[in-house]
């Protein structure tokens, strides 16, 4: 088959390399009689051993995180009493496959019963019984490939597991079965700026080694491409890049219009790269890695020698710190309750200030002490304000502590459609489209089945933005879209055309989104603003955008 | 035989990091035999993670370690001082 296949394009860049597929587990065959148990068990051994080696390789050669995860899958598998038990087990005339899954089983049941945070640790059980399984059985280990060499990755879908442990300079491109254009490996493409082809029907099909040029623009995935087809696309890759490169420093429209070009910042492992990307600052610094997986708030001390890092990479630029966001899908123990029925619109984000004012008060004071030293503007940012009140009783806590500048996110329909009075108390907005997205549609962001409501192109959404957009423009407020939609060059434009100020995106995203800018007029952005808004569905707003930036 | 309880200092419990600094040492201390567990219960091989963890040790808990062979009284000292700090906050 050298038949091209075809799915939805992401990105508009090429990509040519060997496939390398994302294995799904292989089902446990069924019982086996076995002739010589010490051959068995000495199998169990060797299949858990290559486990452990394969982890620890890939953990050598990953960092930060990722890193830190790895190391911990290889320490559990490298077990003696799991290996004890599975090899016994084989002793005893099980086969190789049954006396691992047992033995794994038994752990697992354990840490199940125990609950909490120790019954987080059962999938990792599951995924090192489905390795030490797959290689006892001679048969692809499932999870993230690892051939060794840059490889274009084939996945059925990619879970946010498995892309935290993607290495970006190995990955080419990612071409899934499944997903849609807002799907998670079509966020995690344009965040690694990889071409990808979802929703690629075919995919699995292509085995492992075999050649592939993947076309972001138009979604075709070439098998057995020509040399010739290769180093074309190349070529217009590196112009492209050439061109990418022309263009530098703060965002600005072709007449001038500025447009500030910010990053996206969530881990620490992320900041060294984030900081040497040409960037006028962070426009979005969620702080919530600082809270997740722990029984109990981080201290004041510890929070504050954590933003001070980030501060110091952004000397003299801007740093917008986004206060903890929990609830909902990052829930907290000790900030958020478990017995919510929805707890996407339940007691989250500033909303839990309310119950336990002196998580914000902690968090404020160690922002405050850590921008003391610092030269970077701080702004500081709450999550999930519905009404004037909450914005006005956030920004004097914040000032309270001597940070100067408080601001609110626009995320919830109410606050877009109030910017106005939300703006007598805040110096700046930063839109969500995520979340205002889920809220003004009411569909759950985490359903793949409504990503047709959840398409940041949908006119309503982009309505509330232009709405909340023009209150802040009235104010002299500084507005700024920090969702997923401002990392699109052509919602971009329609962005900044509807009165947006700022855009904050994943670092990998500013090339083009800056090249955008410089090739159009804010004139010419408000035309394709009014293209779209005047579209019935996302769709046609996307398409009249597109026809209308090439049109001219 | 050696053996003495202790408090697990860990403000998360015996859990993920804490779990794992404990278990690497207590194997660092080889061929010194280690067993931690609730006392009065079963204990477990302290080299082994897995069954670390599925002790679900919480925070405050007190738990009983022994240790036997040669050097087993300088081992259970510096495990026992491990179990009782506050792996969490060590960075």
């Amino acid at each position: 088959m050298t038949v091209p296949i075809r799915g939805i394009g992401v990105g508009t860049g090429s990509a040519a390399g060997p496939v390398a597929r994302m294995a799904p587990p292989a089902p446990l065959p069924a019982p086996r009689a076995v002739a010589d148990p010490t051959a068995e068990s000495a199998a169990v051994r060797a299949a858990l051993g290559a486990v452990v080696t394969d982890l620890e390789q890939r953990a050598a050669r990953a960092s930060g995180t990722g890193a830190e995860v790895l190391a911990a899958q290889a320490m559990m598998a490298a077990d003696p009493v799991l290996a004890e038990r599975a090899a016994e087990l084989a002793e005893q005339g099980a086969d190789g496959a049954h006396a691992l899954s047992t033995a794994f089983d038994g752990f697992r049941a354990a840490l199940t019963a125990a609950g909490g945070y120790f019954a987080e640790r059962a999938p990792d059980l599951d995924d090192l019984r489905d390795r030490a399984v797959a290689r006892l059985l001679g048969l692809p280990v499932p999870g993230l490939p690892d051939p060794g060499h840059p490889y274009v990755l084939v996945a059925d879908d990619l879970a946010p597991a498995d892309t935290a442990l993607l290495d970006p300079e190995r990955v080419l491109a990612l071409v899934t079965v499944r997903g849609g254009p807002t799907s998670h490996t079509a966020i995690l493409a344009k965040a690694l700026g990889v071409p990808a082809v979802v929703g690629c029907t075919d995919a699995m099909a292509l085995a492992d080694g075999r050649l592939v040029l993947v076309h972001g623009a138009d979604g075709v995935v070439e098998p057995d491409p020509s040399p010739e087809a290769v180093e074309r696309a190349a070529a217009r890759e590196r112009r492209h890049r050439e061109r990418l490169a022309g263009f530098r420093g703060p965002g600005r429209t072709a007449d001038g219009h500025p447009v500030a070009l910010l990053v996206n910042l969530g881990a620490p492992h992320e900041l060294a790269g984030a900081a040497a990307v040409d960037a006028e600052g962070v426009g979005l610094f969620r702080t919530e890695f600082l809270f997740l997986d722990r029984a109990e708030a981080p201290g004041r001390a510890e929070q504050a020698a954590a933003y001070r890092q980030v501060f110091a990479a952004f000397a003299g630029r801007r740093v917008v710190v986004r206060t903890l966001d929990a609830g909902a899908d990052k829930p907290l123990p000790f900030a958020t309750s478990a017995d919510e029925e929805n707890p996407a619109l339940g007691v989250r984000g500033l909303r839990t200030a309310a119950r336990d004012p002196h998580l914000l008060e902690t968090q404020l004071a160690a922002i405050a002490e850590a921008a003391r030293d610092s030269t970077a503007q701080v702004w500081v940012m709450a999550p999930m304000v519905s009404i004037p009140r909450e914005a006005a009783e956030f920004a004097d806590r914040v000032r309270a502590h001597g940070l100067p500048t408080a601001g609110a996110m626009i995320e919830v329909p109410a606050a877009a459609l109030r910017a106005d009075r939300l703006a007598e108390s805040c110096d700046f907005f930063s839109v969500g489209t995520n979340d205002l997205a889920q809220y003004a549609f009411a569909a759950d962001r985490t359903l793949g089945a409504l990503a047709e409501l959840l398409d940041p192109w949908q006119p309503a959404l982009l309505e509330l933005v232009a709405t909340a957009a023009a209150s802040a423009a009235e104010h002299g407020r500084p507005i700024g879209v920090c969702g997923e939609a401002a990392a699109d060059p052509a919602l971009a434009l329609v962005l900044v055309g509807l009165g947006i100020t700022s855009l904050s995106a994943a670092p990998a995203a500013l090339p083009e989104l800056r090249a955008a800018l410089a090739t159009h007029t804010l004139a010419r952005c408000r035309e394709l603003a009014e293209l779209a808004l005047l579209a019935d569905d996302a769709d046609t707003a996307r398409g009249r955008v597109l026809s209308g930036m090439s049109g001219r | 035989m050696h053996s003495t309880q202790v408090t697990v200092g860990s403000s998360s419990g015996l859990h993920a990091r804490p779990a794992s600094l404990f278990v690497q040492a207590a194997a660092a201390r080889q061929p010194v035999k280690v067993t931690v567990g609730r006392p009065g219960q079963a204990p477990v091989d302290a080299r082994s993670l897995l069954s670390v963890l599925a002790l679900a040790a919480r925070s405050g808990e007190v738990l009983e370690l022994t240790a036997s062979g040669d050097g087993a009284e300088d081992a259970l000292q510096a495990l026992a001082q491990l179990l009782a700090s506050d792996l969490d906050a060590a960075a």
